[in-house]
């Protein structure tokens, strides 16, 4: 049985985890292609006009994949640690994805939601695992690969590699000593090529070197979250706002740069609060950079180009 | 302290109730208007959802009459509304206003920090004597909404237009002078039969129509252009999916509305199998509900950009198409004009009743087309 993965949204967070999970159930796996014009225009059109960027651009990925599978892999992700969510967006997925206007194949839709506990978690996964066979413990074990995969990608991020050169397996670059900039933001709108018009390649090209929030330890980005007053109840935000206060109160890169969707609805919020915590302490210069399917490669260059000239003169 | 609280349908005249039996120092903020809603956008985040912009020119407008507390609900997710109080202090406090800020969050987030809040809220009152307090008034608040739930259905047949919003206006002032529990009792019927008492023409040929969608835009007149008093002028029957009292009980029976969470939540099943945070599931259950009920149609409001019910707009068209009921969403924000959307409903309207029509002679819209 093949099994389509969408590479969009939450693919690269947890691809080595899915990815070996599927291998070991015995699933054959089709990773839809790189996004592309195509692939947006797909998206837009088949998806509901109000949705962010992401979700079009994942819908784009459905329809990319779905002829050459028997079945789409689409998780309902609702939490991954107690007392917090995922983006309303995810816990709706599934239901989404059935709205496009043509014909899918089966959408294989395990739900994983840490917030019942352990327990429920894991019959959760056996459940799922019940589709491909019988046996609970090829499920487990192929879980627990998963897990393996999942930390080994982890460590790779650690060590300075982005999410899609972890999984393609590439050797770190060693850091040039340039200008080192910060890149926050969700890793399907930093790292998804198209969608972020190349801005990673394009800072490295430059001679920047590019620092994102998957390089730091997790456990930094939540004690760095718990500076603000509320915790958040989104644990994608939690990371978000962690890498970007880490570097504002550590001073330890030159600039930020927070990419953030058009119509995202909490990066409209988080958005407030890292403007006004890096005016406060010290003035690490944040550029919000918002991309949507209109952005134009040349207005992107432009203005990272103007904030990175001004980096510069700070530096000088 | 001078405490103030953001405008929301009736939820001031609820409120002010809680406040004067609880002796707390308050002031309501000016109804909003254009101003409010000016000032909001002045200092809110762009892409933020209309109800966080016009709360927050609420909050200028009663700071800018002497009020220093605020009191806001808070939340925990995965809807945007229960970071709204972060968001509105972090704002108003870079604008340069100087104030104190009550969060109340909600029982789930902690019955403690719940507790602690209500004795900063009635300070030397024990949790029973709050208690006390708020049931009165959370009585008061439903009394209110009965008659609201009476108007909408019942504005479209009367006689004479206007009579029925006079008759509301009135009822509702029947009870707002009531204080004790036995006085509310005691106005009941009187305040029903002022409804009851409008002139109606019961033969009248309406259709019947279900309000869904986002609470705010839902239950504040300012926002949705008073769209329900001109719908039921336009001779429409109307059936609101949320009602203050509703949205403020911690109890999941919905008493006005009269359809529990769970049930909502099994009618929504076959179209979004979890709870999206906000009205998102809620939504969709409700029309696949008043799908089963044969309303005549569906009307769903929601403010631009808003997360659950951007997710009940994608699957809408799902739930019309397998009930055969037509839907028209609205997503609001501060550029939505009035007169547009009127006439965009205006046109829904004479969709819905040239299918009435069709459906009653037995024509079908294929052969009314080639005619």
């Amino acid at each position: 049985m093949t099994v389509g993965v969408p590479q969009a949204l939450l693919y690269y967070k947890y691809y080595p985890l899915w990815e070996s999970f599927l291998h070991g159930l015995g699933a054959e796996i089709a990773v839809s292609n790189p996004t592309t014009k195509k692939t947006i225009n797909l998206g837009t059109a088949a998806a509901e006009n109000e949705l962010c960027l992401p979700v079009k651009v994942f819908f784009g990925h459905v329809l990319d994949v779905k002829d050459c599978v028997d079945a789409l892999f689409i998780p309902r992700v609702i939490s991954v640690e107690s007392g917090a969510y995922t983006c309303p967006k995810f816990l709706g997925l599934p239901d989404l994805a059935k709205t496009a206007d043509t014909a899918l194949p089966l959408i294989l839709e395990p739900e994983f939601n840490a917030r019942l506990g352990t327990r429920k978690f894991y019959q959760a996964i056996l459940d799922f695992g019940k589709f491909f066979t019988n046996k609970k413990s090829q499920t487990i074990r192929a879980w627990m690969d998963g897990v393996t995969a999942q930390k080994a990608f982890q460590k790779k991020l650690e060590a300075g590699l982005t999410p899609v050169e972890a999984i393609a397996g590439v050797e770190p670059q060693p850091a040039r000593g340039g200008l080192k900039i910060g890149v926050v933001g969700h890793p399907y709108n930093v790292y998804d090529s198209y969608t972020s018009l190349n801005l990673i390649k394009k800072l490295r090209g430059w001679g920047a070197d590019v620092t994102t929030t998957e390089m730091i330890l997790p456990k930094t980005l939540e004690h760095e979250a718990d500076r603000l007053p509320k915790r958040l109840f989104w644990s994608y935000e939690k990371e978000v706002v962690g890498g970007a206060l880490h570097w504002i109160h550590k001073k330890n890169v030159d600039g930020i740069i927070y990419v953030l969707s058009f119509a995202c609805g909490p990066d409209s919020l988080i958005q407030v609060l890292l403007e006004s915590e890096a005016k406060k302490h010290g003035g690490t210069p944040l550029m919000s950079l918002v991309v949507d399917e209109h952005s134009g490669e040349a207005g992107l260059i432009t203005r990272v180009e103007a904030f990175i000239d001004m980096l510069k003169w700070r530096s000088m | 302290m001078k405490i103030t609280f953001p405008r929301m349908g009736k939820l001031d005249m609820v409120l002010s109730d809680l406040f004067n039996r609880s002796g707390i120092d308050y002031i309501v903020p000016p109804q909003t208007s254009a101003k409010t809603l000016q000032l909001g956008l002045r200092y809110s985040p762009e892409f933020a959802c209309l109800p966080l912009k016009i709360t927050i020119g609420n909050f200028i407008e009663a700071l800018e009459q002497g009020a220093d507390t605020l009191l806001m609900a808070g939340g925990v997710g995965p809807c945007r509304f229960g970071y709204y109080a972060e968001i509105q202090r972090c704002v108003l406090e870079d604008a340069g206003y100087k104030f104190d800020m009550i969060v109340l969050e909600p029982p789930a987030a902690g019955w403690k920090l719940f507790v602690d809040t209500l004795k900063l809220l009635a300070p030397g009152k024990s949790v029973y004597q709050i208690w006390r307090l708020v049931r009165v008034s959370f009585k008061k608040a439903r009394m209110m909404d009965e008659l609201e739930k009476y108007t909408l259905k019942y504005r479209c047949y009367e006689l004479h237009q206007g009579d029925s919003t006079r008759a509301y206006k009135k009822a509702l002032a029947i009870i707002d002078a009531a204080y004790s529990e036995a006085e509310i009792d005691a106005v009941c019927e009187e305040a029903f039969a002022v409804l009851e008492g409008v002139e109606k023409d019961m033969e009248r040929d309406v259709l019947k129509m279900g309000i869904i969608g986002e609470f705010f835009i839902l239950l504040e007149p300012f926002i949705n252009f008073d769209v329900e008093e001109w719908l039921g002028n336009m001779g429409v029957s109307l059936d609101r999916s949320v009602y203050v009292t509703d949205w403020i009980s911690p109890s999941t029976k919905n008493p006005i509305m009269g359809i529990s969470d769970e049930e909502i939540a099994q009618a929504a099943k076959p179209y979004l199998n979890h709870f999206v945070g906000g009205e998102g599931l809620p939504s969709v259950g409700h029309s696949v509900i008043y799908g089963c009920e044969g309303f005549d149609g569906i009307l769903h409001l929601f403010p631009f950009t808003c997360m659950p019910d951007t997710i009940a707009k994608s699957i809408l068209p799902q739930v019309s198409r397998d009930f055969d009921i037509p839907s028209i969403s609205f997503v609001i924000d501060e550029q939505t004009g009035r007169a547009g959307t009127l006439t965009r409903l205006e046109a829904f309207l004479d969709l819905l009743n040239s299918k009435k029509t069709h459906k009653r002679t037995g024509a079908t819209a294929e052969f009314a087309l080639s005619k």
